[in-house]
């Protein structure tokens, strides 16, 4: 098992595993190539290497660059879905395959910024999120691709002593394994865990074929769907006979302090430690402000190193985000002070910008020493 | 046992999570596992999951998390039921019930499949229970990894291929078989992994099963001293199989169980927590016959239990009782508290009650009910309740209306109606928030409406063909996230492109008048209305249905989104930022031809003697009744419609507390110290001033600001534009009223937080009535430049006098540092005994200090935002760090 690398046209003895949870991909028209297993342990050992000497930079936000080309309609389709029976402006993932350039170039911005780890552009390139667009069968290639622009873009930002790299990001689609959409009917679920888990399957194989370094499961509202993720990167790895890096970012909603499935920080944290995770985290719904109480309840409990990519700040009435660069950075300098934090970034309205002067602050701290147990509880 | 502490926790705590984190660590206290949720062992739950009646199969579950489980057992092991779907709907249920959901589950079932399908449907770390060796090691090792991949932790029952443990020796040999494949081969966590030992009845009769209870505990000890980590677990009512129906000896039997498992090691169990007796309370003579049995000490003990038990038979306990204490509450209370804790056992009693006592089922609905929504509202609000939670309590208001709604078409059928329409209801792409838009969904169906709902996360597409299809008379669209917002303008662009003209309601945490004016009404070809309260969306729904409001309402809510865009530009017009050199240019010319006299008497003045009786005459009431929440000015408030008699009787009760300080002239002290010194703007915003008999020696500056939000007249306005650049004068002063605290918390500690508050009102306001006072005496004697003014009160209220008294930290002179050169020149702590504290808030809390201008032209401003530009010139000019400066004017600056 270990010794297969290429899945190529023999697809060896997986090839009916493989189909039996991609069967998008079983007229796939070219053949799928993985990363050797010697190329990904190489990487994850960098990634090691450079999160033992130092804080570790996440990119900002990708649906703010993108808005700032003010792209059309037909930007969206390119050339291929002209005749796409359902309008796709807003689908910002596709535009890993249709405007491969204008995601590369955002990815460039903010390895020029400092970034050290880019995300893939595939918050939504599940065939779940996908399905709203009709997309579905392009949701492997979509994450391939989408993988491949940023792999392209870190190759060429990284230097022997200073290695760039892709986490793939999985989001947590648009629907709950947790909660009931109708309040009439608390035991109906719009999505169960296999769907969730086979979506992801295929997401997370996307990914690895595109050639990524991390498998990035992020923006967890909902634990039960973080999960099923868990489970379809775990299966992802069975199949393609090694393993990558898992980080793991979840959501706090409001000033409860809980996911929106109601989950305490600590709470989310158990109900996830049950994989070798690279790292634990929150991300989103919050400003650094606001993510103070919870971040810290990971900084001193986690047994995994720590992330935390928050908002610039929370959005004024207009849904608009005007914490500035440096007042962003101010924000964070307490987790890093305090000794929290192994990887900083940023998520909505965040930009080249914010994540200039975040890298610049990060790089003045210490990262959190790796504690293998539990912090005393 | 082990050596390094720390990695001793960590090998042993076990760390479960529901909604909240269960940790056992080797201090914990044993582990309560309820097990009345199980149908094997409860056949009152067993029929209420056969008949798919699974309110009350939840009430049970939540009765034993209230009653002390900390993890709760389900099973759904029966014949007559279909394991994998009885167990996912009612995991499901669960999920929703968050005062259950926040303990893990322990999903319990003897078939894979039924485990198989608890584990994908809950999102916390639970417990399997169980898996075993029974069908070889191949099948426990698949089993095993797959409960680690599905992150839980698992329960290992004392089986194996030869079958059950049920001895000593095959307890341990079957435990350490299954231990060493879970951690070596499998890599499982040895924490992880909870032994099941097999409790079995004692007192059968048959000799075999004499040493039942001594094996486990032994076994327990065992597997504690030699399988480290390992947890040890059972189903403790097994043990009382015998006494069936007698429930006194079975409590005291578990009980006694349970404190010899504990001393062995047994660090959790499958128990009832609401028939457990306390151990020390067990009568000693029951005691006694149990610990015979249970520990084998006595050939006889069997029969001599039978025979002592006879004497218990029937006797049943109360211990269920005190958990429903808030039953014997008033009804608004039972009703509020069924609402905050989402529980609808028993509210269409309380509803029929309720009803019965207002006599009209609307009045139930917009009394109790929504009361107790707007506590849960609140709740909500400062992060006392969460999500699930709310949805929660949203469904007990809506089972409450569903009760009361027979009653409300009767009452209805008989008056003229309000020609209610079809709401359709939706929370947008990309949302799952529905709070706010299923309290409004309640409400309006409370009024008549028929609403429908078309749940989270609905595309613009389905909702426009929904409203289309079903020709809903009004669209509700909700969103609690950001992105939300950019959705609806998708959703009204949409319609705008459809030809829809269905009326829009908008509503929403992070929605709003400004936005929904800004950004939706623009673009959409239908009136579109934001209603963020529940309580509005009766009445503008029913105005946007009636033939005859419709068009009269759109006009009207157009033409204030008019106003408000308007506004919304002019503000953003506004906030465009001057530099500061370009607002210097722009400074006011003021008219010092016009120069006031100099005062008749510079330096400082302490007065020491003013009395209450002095004061009462130049209080400003309005702002009184403002701090009690009554708006409105005084004296109209006190004839006011709405709130003329509260105002009335504070007014009294005011009243009532001046007299008494009047005739108690020692009670409270007013203080007060102002000088009066030769000024001159020294720089665009400094002004200097100078001692007042060497009159070039300086003795400090203040520090001004400037606006710098482009003003429409042109002009850039700071209070040092009202000081010549030399020869002219500046005031400044600071007044205390000592003695309030002191009177308010002996009504405090009397209890009467009434009164406390009051007096402190009081003391506020005769704190600003001395302001104004000493003002008075300022602008007529010691300076002198209005020596014939003669203006009353309400005129002075109105400000009607020549120059300004502005205070530091208020919007015409933002900085409070300005307080610690009043201080020092007026030695206000030795003078009227008034400190700052380090945030520059004065002490006493009843006092005011500020500067006095004097010239004619001088006026109150308002700073609003100041650029970056200003904040490094004030830095600089105060000496200290533009961060510092920051600190102080963050509400100011415009940058962040």
């Amino acid at each position: 098992m270990s010794k297969r690398v290429h899945c190529t046209s023999g697809f060896g003895a997986s090839t009916n595993l493989f189909q039996r949870f991609c069967p998008a991909m079983d007229s796939h028209p070219t053949p799928i190539l993985f990363p050797t297993k010697e190329e990904a342990a190489i990487r994850s050992r960098a990634l090691e290497d450079a999160a033992n000497q130092r804080i570790l930079v996440l990119d900002g936000a990708m649906g703010t660059m993108i808005q700032q080309h003010r792209l059309s309609e037909e930007d969206f389709r390119g050339e291929t879905l002209i005749h796409h029976e359902r309008p796709l402006k807003g689908n910002n993932d596709l535009l890993s395959l249709t405007q491969p350039d204008i995601i590369r170039g955002i990815h460039e911005e903010y390895l020029q910024a400092g970034a050290d780890i880019l995300e893939t552009n595939t918050f939504s390139s599940t065939t779940i999120a996908q399905g709203d667009y009709a997309l579905e069968h392009l949701a492997f290639d979509l994450n391939r691709a989408s993988a491949a622009v940023a792999r392209e873009a870190a190759d060429t930002h990284s230097t022997p002593d200073r290695m760039r790299f892709v986490a793939g990001a999985l989001g947590p689609t648009n629907r709950t394994a947790s909660l009931s959409p109708d309040v009439n009917n608390p035991g109906y679920r719009a999505i169960n865990f296999d769907q969730l888990a086979k979506a992801y399957l295929e997401q997370s194989l996307g990914l690895i074929a595109g050639g990524a370094d991390i498998i990035l499961i992020e923006t967890i509202f909902d634990t039960l769907n973080a999960k099923a993720a868990l489970f379809a990167v775990e299966s992802a790895f069975d199949q393609v006979g090694y393993r990558l890096p898992i980080m793991i970012s979840g959501t706090i909603t409001d000033a409860s302090g809980r996911t929106l499935s109601g989950q305490t920080t600590e709470a989310f944290l158990i109900s996830m430690s049950h994989a070798p995770l690279f790292s634990i985290g929150l991300n989103c719904a919050l400003g650094a402000e606001q993510l103070t109480p919870f971040l810290e309840v990971l900084g001193n409990k986690a047994p995994f190193r720590v992330s935390a990519y928050p908002n610039a700040g929370l959005p004024n009435e207009m849904g608009e985000y005007e914490q500035g660069p440096d007042a962003m950075a101010r924000a964070i300098e307490p987790f890093l002070e305090r000794g929290w934090i192994n990887v900083i970034g940023g998520c909505c309205g965040t930009t080249p910008d914010h994540i200039r002067a975040i890298s610049q602050t990060a790089a003045r701290y210490t990262p959190r020493p790796l504690h293998n147990t539990f912090g005393e509880s | 046992m082990r050596k390094s502490p720390n990695i001793d926790a960590s090998r042993v705590t076990l760390r479960l999570s529901g909604l909240e984190p269960l940790i056992v660590t080797p201090d914990s206290n044993f582990i309560n596992v309820g097990e009345r949720t199980n149908v094997t062992g409860s056949r009152e739950f067993a029929r209420l999951i056969r008949e798919e009646q699974y309110d009350e199969a939840l009430a049970i579950a939540r009765n034993q998390v209230e009653g002390g489980a900390q993890i709760i057992d389900i099973n759904m092991d029966e014949g007559m039921i279909d394991g994998e779907h009885a167990m996912t709907t009612f995991l499901n249920l669960i999920a929703a019930e968050p005062d259950i959901s926040r303990v893990p589950i322990m999903i319990d079932s003897s078939k894979w499949s039924i485990i198989e399908a608890g584990l994908k449907v809950v999102q916390g770390k639970s417990v399997v229970n169980s898996i075993s060796m029974k069908e070889g090691e191949a099948e426990f090792i698949r089993q095993a990894t797959l409960v680690r991949r599905y992150g839980a932790a698992t329960v290992v029952m004392a089986f194996d291929e030869k079958g059950q443990a049920d001895s000593y020796e095959r307890r341990i040999e079957i435990c350490e078989r299954a231990y060493r494949i879970l951690v070596d081969q499998v890599g499982f966590p040895s924490e992880d992994i909870i032994f099941d030992p097999n409790i079995f009845p004692v007192a059968t009769g048959m000799e075999e099963h004499r040493r039942n209870a001594i094996d486990f505990f032994e076994a327990t000890r065992w597997i504690r001293e030699n399988l480290p980590g390992a947890h040890v677990s059972g189903g403790v009512s097994n043990v009382s199989f015998s006494f069936r129906g007698n429930d006194t000896v079975r409590e005291a039997m578990h009980s006694a169980f349970l404190y010899h498992g504990i001393q062995a090691g047994m660090d959790m169990g499958i128990v009832n927590p609401t028939m457990l007796e306390v151990y020390d309370s067990i009568p000693s003579d029951l005691l006694e016959h149990v610990e015979d049995v249970l520990l084998d000490r006595r050939d006889d003990a069997t029969e001599r239990l039978l025979d002592f038990a006879e004497a218990f038979k029937g006797q049943s306990k109360a211990t269920e009782i005190a958990v429903l204490a808030w039953r014997d509450e008033p009804l608004e209370k039972r009703l509020e508290h069924a609402l905050v804790k989402g529980i609808t056992d028993f509210i269409e009693e309380d509803a029929e009650a309720a009803r019965v006592a207002l006599g009209s089922p609307l009045k139930v609905i917009e009394g109790p009910l929504m009361d107790g929504m707007n506590v849960v509202g609140d709740l909500f609000g400062s992060g006392k309740m969460f999500l699930p939670q709310v949805v929660k309590s949203a469904r007990v208001m809506k089972r409450a209306v569903a009760y009361l709604n027979p009653f409300l078409e009767e009452e209805k059928s008989g008056s003229t109606g309000t020609g209610a329409g079809t709401v359709l209801l939706a929370t947008v792409k990309g949302d799952v928030h529905d709070i706010g838009k299923n309290i409004v969904g309640v409400v309006l169906a409370c009024n008549g409406f028929n609403v429908i709902d078309l749940g989270v996360m609905v595309p613009k597409e389905r909702i426009l063909d929904e409203a289309v299809r079903l020709g809903a008379d009004i669209i509700g669209l909700s969103g609690l996230i950001t992105p939300s917002l950019e959705e609806m303008i998708d959703v009204a662009e949409e319609m705008k492109r459809r030809g829809i003209t269905t009326p829009v309601l908008i509503g929403g945490a992070t929605t709003s008048r400004v936005h929904t004016a800004v950004k939706l009404s623009p673009r959409a070809g239908a009136p579109i209305v934001h209603v963020n309260d529940a309580s509005r969306a009766v009445p503008v729904a029913a105005r946007l249905i009636s033939n005859e409001t419709r068009a009269i309402f759109a006009a009207e809510v157009a033409k204030d989104y008019t106003k408000v865009r308007e506004q919304y530009a002019r503000d953003r017009a506004a906030k465009q930022m001057m530099p500061l050199e370009d607002a210097r240019n722009k400074a006011k010319q003021c008219d010092f031809s016009t120069i006031p006299s100099a005062p008749t008497q510079l330096g400082i003045q302490v007065f020491e003697h003013v009395s209450v009786a002095e004061l009462r005459p130049y209080i400003d009431w309005s702002p009184f009744f403002r701090s009690w929440g009554l708006a409105g000015m005084y004296p109209r408030i006190l004839d006011d419609e709405v709130v003329g008699e509260e105002a009335r009787k504070l007014f009294v009760d005011a009243m009532r507390v001046l007299d008494a300080l009047e005739v108690d002239g020692s009670a409270i002290k007013p203080r007060a110290v102002m000088g009066l010194f030769p000024a001159a703007r020294t720089a665009p915003e400094t002004v200097t001033l100078f001692d007042p008999v060497k009159k070039n020696a300086p003795i400090g500056s203040f520090e001004f600001l400037r606006q710098q939000i482009v003003q429409q007249n042109g002009v850039q306005l700071s209070l040092a534009d009202f000081i010549a650049p030399q020869a002219d004068h500046l005031g400044c002063f600071a007044v205390a009223i000592h003695g309030v605290d002191a009177l308010a918390s002996i009504q405090e500690v009397a209890g009467d937080d009434y009164e406390a508050i009051l007096i402190k009102a009081i003391g506020d306001r005769l704190a600003e009535a001395l302001a104004e006072w000493l003002h008075t005496q300022v602008r007529r004697n010691h300076w002198g430049y209005a020596a014939n003014e003669q203006l009353s009160n309400e005129e002075l209220i109105k400000e009607k006098y020549q120059g300004v008294r502005p205070a530091p930290g208020y919007p015409a002179c933002p900085d409070h540092l300005d307080k610690q050169l009043i201080w020092e020149i007026l030695e206000a702590e030795k003078n009227i005994g008034a400190t700052l504290t380090e945030s520059m808030a004065m002490m006493p809390a009843s006092a005011v200090s500020g500067y006095y201008f004097a010239h004619p032209e001088s006026r109150y401003l308002g700073i609003g935002l100041i650029a970056e530009d200003q904040l490094k010139d004030l830095a600089k000019r105060r000496n200290i760090s533009r961060d510092l400066a920051a600190r102080w004017l963050a509400s100011n600056l415009h940058s962040s």
